[in-house]
């Protein structure tokens, strides 16, 4: 039986089902018995979900005149 | 990072198709897709702006010159990061700095080992995010800016596998490539930063949880 503490471990592994088929019996038996480390997985899903959706409000860049330039010159490698 | 995209946009097939033809329209299209990311992921390598900046710069010439040679074994963007990473790498090495990305961030605990008792169960449980949807918007862009914060507080090579693996959503395999690291790092390196990601929303959401901010020693 795994403990709350191997649970915190693992956890990342589990949710990205980066673990063989018997560890993650191990852990899914764990969480069925275990409602704190069932709010802890549920806490580390939220915060990749977090990660994935998050809208990086950074300005639109622009290329600049000398990247404009070197694209401009550059030979047609597809002919 | 993540954009949405609008469906006028080139795939990145096309996209390659045309920069090889030297293509302005596509060369600005992946350059307003990317640059903001690779800046950020520059930083991993360099930490000073005018430095990651000019890292940026020369991985875009770098791009325009060798977009001839790509032929698509990897995605578009994993292979502008791995030239990134490449550049940056050498950039750091040359100015004297000593890259932690092999002996850093390994061994702390993904939860604060107080909260466990002798027997590892927990002493101080985490609560319930019953109200955290991270898609709403209002709460979600507020809890987004509180995780970059805590991500720059990560040692390097933590913050470089969350931003690729999390944020710019590539594979293990492109992430591990890109950095030079090993399968089992790769996953250490993503829990162990992520980890703490979490336990500083959890402070936010709940002050006396026990949860630490900031980075765990
Ligand atoms: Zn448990």
């Amino acid at each position: 039986m795994l403990t709350c503490r191997e649970i915190g471990e693992r956890a990342s592994d589990y949710l990205d089902n980066d673990m063989n088929w018997r560890n993650r019996v191990s852990v899914r038996l764990h969480l069925m018995m275990c409602k704190h480390c069932r709010a802890y997985v549920d806490q580390l899903a939220k915060t990749v979900q977090l990660l994935r959706n998050g809208i990086f409000t950074g300005d639109a860049s622009e290329p600049d005149a000398e990247l404009i330039a070197l694209l401009a010159t550059r030979p047609d490698e597809t002919k | 990072m993540k954009r949405h995209k609008p469906n006028a946009e080139m795939s990145d097939e096309l996209l390659v198709v045309a920069l090889k033809k030297g293509d302005e329209a596509a060369f600005r299209q992946i350059f307003a897709r990317e640059n903001a990311a690779l800046l950020a992921f520059a930083r991993n390598f360099v930490r000073e702006s005018a430095a990651a900046e000019e890292a940026v710069q020369d991985t875009w010439v770098a791009v325009i010159g060798g977009i001839g040679r790509f032929e698509g074994r990897s995605t578009l963007r994993s292979w502008i990061f791995s030239v990134l990473a490449n550049i940056a790498r050498t950039k750091a090495k040359r100015d004297g700095r000593i890259l932690s990305f092999s002996d850093m961030g390994f061994n702390d605990p993904a939860v604060d080992p107080d909260r466990f008792s002798g027997d590892g169960t927990w002493l101080s449980p985490p609560g319930r995010w019953s109200e955290i949807n991270p898609e709403r918007i209002v709460g979600g862009r507020q809890l987004f800016a509180h995780a970059m914060v805590v991500m720059e507080e990560l040692p390097p090579n933590q913050r470089a596998v969350v931003q690729l693996r999390d944020i710019e959503g590539l594979s293990a395999p492109d992430a591990c490539d890109i950095l030079g690291i090993t399968e089992a790092n790769q996953r250490i390196l993503l829990h162990r930063g992520r980890s703490k990601i979490r336990a500083a929303i959890e402070v936010l959401m709940d002050p006396d949880s026990g949860g630490q901010v900031g980075p765990a020693k």
